[in-house]
């Protein structure tokens, strides 16, 4: 069957294909994302970042390097996360892991990997413990998390609204307060005065109406709702229903139109202010822009069968090209312990996010995004106004 | 070969003894035995060498695949030897693993001791969950705990409580190190390996003897024929909700050694997926044949894995596929698969 030729042929393709490799060895980058599972949806970032570095390799790789980019299905379950974690270092031996995804997730591999001194860079989660460079010196964060966002409605709410009186719907759980944490940290030591109630609601609830109800009574001004999407349109719905006049803040997690505002109605979200750190591939105002053109052509070379409306396909690309500059910095031959002191001394302009938004970490500081831009809904569409406000504080 | 009839009283010809004896067979009985004794020797020897061999990696799979494998265990107690249904022992492992969880972390205690306190607070609340389950029959046990096992996450998340189970933060728990001066000769991920198999092979003793018992037959009778075994004065619903109990306590003590070995509790972890891999591994280990919950746990182990590997994207598609291939290949698992392999070797 497989004659003199075949072989010769055979050897030849294995030549050429292990040519270029063997001059390097590939950088290898672990990962694990819930490509099943209660939350496979986020699996769209994985196969974005999977897409990216075959770009990064088609063009030749970092430094004349390749990328190895080896991504775990751990469905979103912390045991299987560690079990693929330590696969990923004991048997994949990779250099670093990336963007791994989720708080219960890292959580459960925090400390063995800061024990293995393994680089643990740009998790994708929004909780604040993985900027923590004195105890856990191997894990780095990316997005902005929840205590910096809280922090900076509470600059704007200083600064615009006159005589501020604060009324707080938030989630009880770790996310809900670490927004609580963030806006009170903002606000300083007039956090007691300015904060007439903070009422929780639990996610078992089936309603947060009288949680509305009460915290209208108190006669606030400013209403902050810390919702995740269901809970938050029907807090918009339902303080727009009793006719309360506050200034409505709303957290960065339920801004989806689709998801949240239609349901609570486009009327009844006019005027509520968020923040955001990303451009929208679905946004009018960017249609025209450089970096998305760039991102579309990305998407429809390397990843055709991305949804080009989901954000989880912009964060992916985000990210990795955060990943890229961190590597480049790190330099030829860089091993983990380069490619982690160039991630946690980066000071880069990404695309897609705002403009005016830089990566920025140091030795003391592992939050690289802790910039965001204000924006109103007008109805329609999200409208964003004022400067990139900076809360490097927390 | 009267497979057909095997299928209904498999489990209890199989589960009468560790090596099991088909019917009609008895001749061969005494070398079989032998034979099981064998397997079990040259299985034993494997697992003590095991550590020396491989990487840290494996060994911690090892350890993941007893640790499920005691759970398996649990399972089988119930719905192999006494013929109830459980979808919701995720529940009892997660008891299991939070107790670990909170008395090595806020009250400082040492891990060995979390597992008679698992075990025991497991046996309780399984006791207490099958006195109101008695009234229930076949699928409608099945909804009632998977109601148990919907309802944990939950409940583990609830406020009142955080202050002991972390929230959904959960507890990062501290891998302990080898005792006695051993850590020089063992790390910690040999010696966990050690500890999970000297657990399992005492609870495995316990359940072997437990079959073989006066008490082992009258839960195999109230499977097989309840209205006879209730009138030759078996107590069935003490009997029946005992089961339960030992059943509980099992798989808790699989939670608690779990959790040891993870280093880390969370409600995510203990999701109505993980009480359908308890039941899948018992069904691919076989129904009724105790040393099935090995391979079973193999497979809840590993074949995820192999999916995977083979596609990222129909991963969940490709472990349907094994799951069905095996299903439809060993009808009565791999303890059914092996019983006709020696049965045929042995005509």
């Amino acid at each position: 069957m497989f004659g003199r030729k075949t072989w010769m042929a055979a050897a030849a393709a294995a030549a050429m294909i292990a040519g270029p490799a063997v001059a390097q060895d590939a950088i290898k980058i672990g990962n694990t994302m819930p490509y099943s599972g209660p939350a496979s949806a986020y699996g769209t970032i994985g196969k974005t970042i999977e897409a990216y570095i075959n770009k990064i390799n088609a063009e030749g790789g970092v430094h004349g390097r390749q990328i190895e980019w080896i991504s775990y299905d751990d469905g979103y379950s912390p045991p299987k996360t560690v079990e693929q974690v330590r696969r990923l270092v004991e048997q994949d031996e990779v250099d670093i892991l990336f963007a791994t995804l989720g708080t219960p997730t890292n959580t459960a591999i925090h400390k063995y990997v800061n024990a293995k001194k393994v680089p643990h860079l740009f998790v994708s989660t929004g909780a604040s413990k993985w900027n923590d460079p004195s105890n856990f010196p191997m894990t780095t964060g990316w997005q902005p998390n929840y205590p910096t966002e809280g922090a900076i409605y509470a600059k704007y709410i200083m600064e615009n609204i006159e005589d501020p009186k604060i009324a707080i719907l938030y989630q009880n759980d770790d996310y809900g307060k670490d927004y609580l944490h963030g806006m009170k940290m903002g606000l300083g030591d007039k956090a007691d005065s300015l904060i007439v109630a903070e009422t929780p609601y639990e996610v078992a609830q089936p309603t947060v109406d009288s949680e509305v109800i009460s915290l209208k009574s108190t006669g606030a001004n400013v209403f902050f709702i810390v919702a995740t999407p269901k809970f938050a349109a029907q807090a918009i719905k339902k303080s727009d229903e009793i006719g309360w006049e506050a200034t409505r803040f709303l957290n960065n997690v339920s801004v989806s139109v689709g998801g949240v505002l239609q349901p609570a109605g486009l009327e009844a979200s006019k005027g509520l202010i968020s923040a955001g750190y990303m451009k929208e591939s679905t946004d009018p105002q960017w249609a025209d822009d450089a970096e998305m053109a760039e991102w579309r052509k990305f998407m429809d070379e390397y990843y055709p069968d991305g949804d080009q409306t989901s954000s989880f396909t912009t964060f992916g690309y985000a990210i990795a090209i955060t990943l890229q500059e961190a590597l480049e910095k790190a330099g030829p031959d860089a091993g983990p312990e380069e490619i982690l002191a160039a991630a946690t001394s980066l000071d880069v302009r990404v695309p897609i996010l705002l403009p005016g938004i830089q990566i920025k970490t140091s030795e003391t500081d592992f939050a690289p995004i802790e910039a965001m831009q204000l924006m109103r809904f007008n109805g329609e569409s999200w409208e964003f106004f004022g400067e990139v406000i900076h809360a490097e504080s927390s | 070969m009267a497979m057909s009839d095997e299928t209904m009283t498999g489990g209890a010809s199989g589960s009468a003894k560790a090596a099991p004896v088909p019917k009609g067979r008895a001749a061969a009985a005494g070398g079989k035995s032998t034979l099981g004794q064998a397997v079990f020797v040259i299985l034993l020897l494997g697992a003590l060498a095991l550590p020396f061999i491989f990487k840290n990696f494996t060994i911690f799979q090892m350890t993941m695949l007893m640790v499920y494998a005691i759970a398996i265990l649990g399972l089988n107690l119930l719905t192999g030897i006494n013929g109830q249904f459980s979808l919701g022992h995720g529940a009892f492992y997660a008891v299991g693993a939070y107790t670990a969880a909170i008395m090595m972390e806020n009250l400082g205690i040492g891990y060995v001791w979390t597992l008679p306190v698992a075990g025991i607070l497991c046996f309780v609340v399984g006791f207490l969950f099958g006195l109101p389950a008695l009234r229930l029959e076949g699928i409608y046990l099945a909804l009632a705990t998977f109601a148990l096992a919907v309802a944990t996450p939950q409940f583990l998340k609830l406020t009142p409580f955080e202050h002991w189970t972390g929230g959904v933060q959960g507890i990062v728990i501290i891998k302990p190190d080898a005792p006695f001066g051993l850590d020089a000769v063992l790390n910690a991920d040999q010696w966990l390996y050690f500890f999970t198999l000297a657990v399992g092979l005492f609870l495995y003793w316990l359940a072997r003897n437990l079959v073989r018992s006066r008490t082992g037959r009258a839960l195999m009778a109230i499977r097989d024929n309840p209205i006879a075994a209730r009138s030759m004065g078996v107590n069935t619903s003490v009997y029946k909700a005992t089961a339960f109990g030992i059943s509980a306590m099992f798989t808790g003590i699989a939670g608690c050694l779990g959790a040891i070995v993870i280093q880390f509790v969370a409600p995510d972890s203990f999701t109505f997926a993980l009480s359908v891999a308890i039941l899948v591994g018992l069904v691919i280990g076989g129904v009724g044949w105790l040393p099935g919950a090995l391979l079973g746990a193999a497979f809840i182990v590993f074949i995820p894995n192999v999916a995977e590997e083979i596609s990222k994207g129909l991963a969940g598609a490709f472990y349907g596929f094994f799951l069905i291939a095996v299903i439809y290949l060993a009808p009565q698992g791999a303890g059914g698969l092996l019983r006709a392999l020696v049965a045929k070797l042995g005509r």
